[in-house]
């Protein structure tokens, strides 16, 4: 929340330079799209997209009709329901927080949605509902199965990212769906919501049989209200589409870490789009050898811009499509990088805060999750938050959770832990633990597996359950001081690398996702099973209806049955004395 | 015979305590067939984590327990082997003095029809002796103690034996003719796990049998003693049950014990029918059969009082081995329990028609068990249906124990009443049906 409200409260002096159209009666918008292309120590290439329109107009006040360049679609969703701050994103793959250093803007896996409500949203559990309807039409995402089994308030993480008074967490909920699929006709909708749509400015690039050719794909969707200017006297509403996308370069550059727009999107960029005041590309030059030479990018770029960003130094070739004497020499814009030295092993900087999470124990009955927080700081302490979120059918014993670092127990200052109903919510363990300097804080928590009614087992159910990857939340410190930046003179770098206030960097990180086994019954036996069962307790009927209801008696002599008769015509037959 | 119990006293706390300290306790504790859902430590432990934590323990799907436990195990749980250990010495004890109040009852009625000449002249052989009485009652602790089952339950630490242990105080203050006590105990018996409402008739009928009153819908006396003993029962329920709400100051309690004893939404494999056949069970169904399969445990009660009304402690025993096997979730301390009284009934040895293939059953099953579950759950090799079917075996060996034993109760009764020796009007030896 102070994060947030700071990282707002820097909006300076006003926005520089006219705003292109927008009626007078309507509020103004505008749109700025920018891309940032960063070589990520192991080779591959990290492309981040952010198409990002703000709208002075109170859409919380319902009295809007006239869209433009805000989405229609997404602008009633906000009036109508009731919705402050709203975060989608559609992720696939995992971004390797090792390999490639920090992300700028991480997702989990699947689906993840959280959305903040106004506060005059009476029923918020209702609205929820609704809105994850909507939005499973708006993107053709399954995010229909969210309801109250994997739904959370959380108290602690997810404070607003836009401007908010006062913070009641009731009226947040959050949801990840893990096992979501994400795929072209989720980037489809997705870039209709653009302005300019896929014909013009940087969304040209995004073509989806590249896009998905790729290690992490992760969209996104970000609703928030800032505030209109200095005196913050009116909301604004600020949308922002972003899409990260991490090439492998080397697979498809056939050993080499050369890489080039063309050849990572199959596309080139022609011009920046006619709706847009703004259309950027930046690449990420930053020196990655010990001799500090800035990488070579072809064709000259029309400025240089450095900035301090998630606590490093680092320079950037900035590409301005709107500047006229980009598209002088070509009709398009090819970006390319060469190294000079493909031999040159960068160093890989290891992040400063990292985790890792995986499902320890064997068999079907019980088993447990252990997380495992890095922090390589060298001589820094600092918190983190931690979210973890599991299903109900894994049933968590918080009695057996322990923190430990560095051989000691670390007790956290804040636990709040509500636990799983059956059928009805999950479990929801927030935590925050200080992590010592250069430490590796190991969190474990045991649980059991239960059996579930055979309906509820999913179509492949020895494919196992995933659990939903839990969150770290953290501020962490910076090594160099970090200058504020104002959010409308760079959106991209204050949405993709916020700092609170100037010495650290706020960072949310994502652990993978787990895969669990339950137990199962056999799918093939309901029949036999009901059957079996109602015989025991009909033998246990029968004897004792045998028992209660006859008395004993002297036997009277028969005079044998049919059987018998024949049995003694047959003996006499055969000589022998009847029976 | 306080020497001999004293030293089978020592015995079984010896046994249980080598237990304890060996590496057999965790593995013990994390079997299903000991540690139900409703019985587990480890919930126990959970429950009291949870309450350390600030949230109510009854606001998640793990604790079920009543608060009672709360209350016991806030203040004891640094001793919770001792308790336990105590709890299953108490339920000796007391089933070791209610049977020898009950055989000197059981001796008093016999002399009584002797000398009224209600039994045939040639029945010498079936009547119980002083001599062949006396130790019985340490027989019956012995069963008790020694029973693997029994051990087993105490070193899993499973609130089962506490259950056990006020289910024996009630025989014994029944037995003693207390019913304000008896009562009281029956009312927490109830308040624990629901299924002793069902031991009210045979308590009542005991009482009744004791004082003399007939058991005649017409007398006057017999309604009378029956709504002062009902009276009893459910004011202590109830004063019980407010003490319960005072501890959380809710009545989350409620839903969350006996909403989940009768609705049983946690499948998790045990030795009762219920699991795998709500696993299999098509949702539209589930209501219903829910419904009968909780019937089916307080079906019985009417019958067999109506059948047994002159012996209410083999009702007693018929009663809580039904409780046992139909359960929604039953354990082996429970069938402990009624297994404890078997050396009662020892009488009936002769008229016992399957005993050998039934204690087989019962053997081979218990120790197909733990075979079975880890060959479903850790080697992966078998499925659920393995442990389903000795799950069905096992229950069918003590469903069928139960009615061998009935049916050479039955069959004493009316060889006691008829002569041993029956002939048929032609002088030939005659055979005795069931029809």
């Amino acid at each position: 929340g102070a994060m947030a409200a700071a990282g707002l409260g820097l909006v300076l002096l006003l926005m520089a330079g006219p705003s292109p159209g927008g009626g007078a009666g309507c509020g103004r918008d505008s749109l700025r799209e920018e891309l940032l292309l960063t070589p990520l120590p192991a080779g591959d290439v990290a492309a981040t997209f952010q198409f990002r329109t703000r709208w002075d107009a109170e859409l919380q006040r319902g009295t809007v009709s006239h869209y433009r360049l805000f989405p229609k679609a997404l602008g009633r969703l906000v009036s109508a329901l009731g919705v402050k701050e709203l975060h989608l994103a559609l992720t696939q793959g995992f971004w390797r927080t090792q390999m490639w250093g920090q992300p700028p803007l991480q997702a989990p896996a699947g689906a993840e949605l959280w959305v903040w409500f106004q506060p005059t949203v009476t029923d918020v559990d209702k609205a929820w509902k609704e809105l994850s309807n909507i939005l499973s039409g708006i993107f053709c995402a399954s995010l229909n199965f969210i309801d109250s089994t994997n739904t959370v308030t959380p108290t602690a993480s997810f404070k607003p990212l836009g401007l908010a008074n006062g913070t009641d967490h009731h009226l947040l909920r959050y949801a990840v769906l893990p096992r979501e699929v994400v795929c072209t006709e989720n980037l489809t909708p997705w870039k209709k919501l653009l302005p300019c749509g896929s014909k013009a400015g940087l969304a040209v690039l995004l073509k989806a049989e590249r896009l998905f050719h790729s290690s992490y794909h992760s969209q996104a969707v970000h609703i928030r209200p800032i505030c209109r200017d200095a005196s913050c006297l009116a909301v604004s509403w600020e949308l922002r589409q972003t899409l990260t996308v991490v090439f492998d370069s080397f697979s498809s550059g056939q050993g080499k870490k050369d890489w080039s727009l063309f050849r990572m999107f199959s596309r080139t960029l022609t011009d920046a789009c006619p709706l847009a005041s703004e259309s950027k590309v930046y690449v990420d030059i930053s020196p990655k050898n010990k001799e500090k030479e800035l990488l070579e990018v072809t064709p000259a770029p029309t400025s240089v811009h450095e900035a301090i960003v998630q606590g490093e130094k680092r320079t950037y070739a900035v590409y301005d499509l709107l500047s006229p004497s980009l598209f002088n020499t070509s009709r398009s814009l090819n970006v390319q990088l060469k190294w000079a030295r493909p031999q040159d092993s960068s160093e890989m900087p290891t992040p400063i805060l990292h985790a890792q999470r995986y499902v320890g124990g064997y068999g079907l009955q019980t088993g447990q999750i252990c997380t495992l927080i890095h922090n390589t700081h060298p001589y820094r302490a600092f918190p983190v938050i931690l979210l973890e979120t599991v299903p109900w059918y894994l049933r968590l014993y918080v009695h057996t959770l322990t923190i430990i670092t560095k051989g000691k127990e670390n007790k956290p200052s804040y636990i709040h832990y509500q636990p799983a109903q059956d059928r009805r919510r999950p479990h929801l363990l927030e935590m925050l633990i200080q992590l010592p300097a250069n430490s590796i804080t190991k969190v474990t928590i045991q649980f059991e597996r239960a059996l579930l009614k055979w309906t509820e087992y999913p179509p492949d159910p020895n494919h196992g359950f995933y659990v939903s990857s839990s969150v770290l939340s953290a501020l962490v410190p910076s090594v160099i001081a970090m200058k504020d930046v104002d959010v409308e003179q760079s959106p991209l770098f204050t949405s993709l690398f916020p700092s609170s206030d100037g010495s650290s960097y706020f960072v949310r990180l994502y652990t993978e996702p787990l895969l669990v086994n339950l137990p199962t019954p056999d799918f093939s036996m309901p029949y036999n099973v009901i059957c079996l069962t109602c015989t025991v307790v009909a033998v246990c009927y029968g004897s004792f209806y045998n028992l209660l209801t006859r008395t004993f008696h002297v036997e009277e002599p028969s005079r044998g049955g049919l059987a018998k008769r024949l049995a003694n015509i047959i003996r006499k037959f055969r000589g022998v004395p009847p029976l | 015979m306080a020497a001999p119990l004293a030293l089978l006293l020592l015995a079984a706390v010896t046994v249980r305590a080598a237990l304890f300290r060996s590496s057999l306790a965790a593995f013990i504790a994390e079997r299903v067939e000991v540690a139900s859902p409703l019985s587990a430590w480890k919930r126990v432990v959970e429950g009291l984590a949870l309450l350390d934590l600030g949230v109510s323990p009854y606001s998640g799907a793990v604790f079920h327990e009543t608060p009672l436990i709360i209350y016991l195990f806030h203040f004891l749980i640094e001793y919770a082997e001792l308790v336990f250990m105590i709890t299953d010495a108490l339920t000796a004890v007391a089933l070791y003095l209610a049977i020898q109040d009950f055989n000197k009852v059981v001796f008093k009625k016999q002399k009584l029809l002797i000398e009224l000449d209600k039994y045939a002249p040639d029945v010498a052989e079936l009547i119980q002796t002083p001599l062949e009485m006396h130790y019985i009652p340490l027989k019956v602790a012995l069963f008790y103690l020694m029973n693997p089952y029994t051990v087993m339950s105490c070193v899993a630490k499973s609130t089962c034996a506490i259950n056990n242990t006020v289910t024996a105080f009630f025989i014994l203050a029944t037995i003693k003719g207390s019913a304000f006590l008896s009562a009281v105990f029956l009312a927490l018996a109830t308040y624990q796990s629901l299924y002793p409402l069902t031991l009210f008739a045979p308590a009542l009928l005991y009482l009744l049998q004791r004082q003399f009153i007939p058991v005649k819908p017409r007398s006057k006396s017999f309604w009378l003693f029956t709504l002062q003993y009902a009276a009893l029962y459910l004011c202590s329920l109830v004063v019980i049950v407010c003490l319960s709400f005072f501890l959380l100051n809710s009545w989350d309690f409620i839903p969350a014990v006996y909403g989940f004893i009768l609705s049983v939404p946690d499948l998790t494999p045990n030795v009762g029918l219920f699991w795998y056949f709500f696993a299999e069970m098509f949702e539209h169904f589930s209501l219903f059969f829910v419904c009968v399969f909780q019937i089916n445990v307080f079906f019985y009660t009417v019958p067999l009082a109506i059948k047994l009304k002159e012996h209410p402690m083999f009702f007693m025993f018929v009663q809580i081995a039904v409780i046992s096997i139909f359960k929604s979730y039953p354990t082996v301390g429970d069938v402990a329990l009624y297994m404890a009284f078997l050396p009662v009934w020892s009488h009936l040895y002769r008229f016992l028609r399957n005993v050998f293939v039934l204690s087989c059953i019962l053997v081979v099953c218990s120790v197909l068990f733990p075979v079975l579950w880890h060959l479903w759950i850790y080697a992966g090799s078998a499925n659920s249906n393995f442990y389903y079917a000795i799950t069905l075996a096992f229950n069918v060996g003590q469903i069928l124990l139960v009615s061998d034993y009935f049916y050479a109760f039955l069959r004493r009764e009316y060889y006691l009443t008829h002569g041993l020796h029956l002939t048929r009007p032609d002088g030939t030896e005659a055979v005795l049906v069931l029809k």
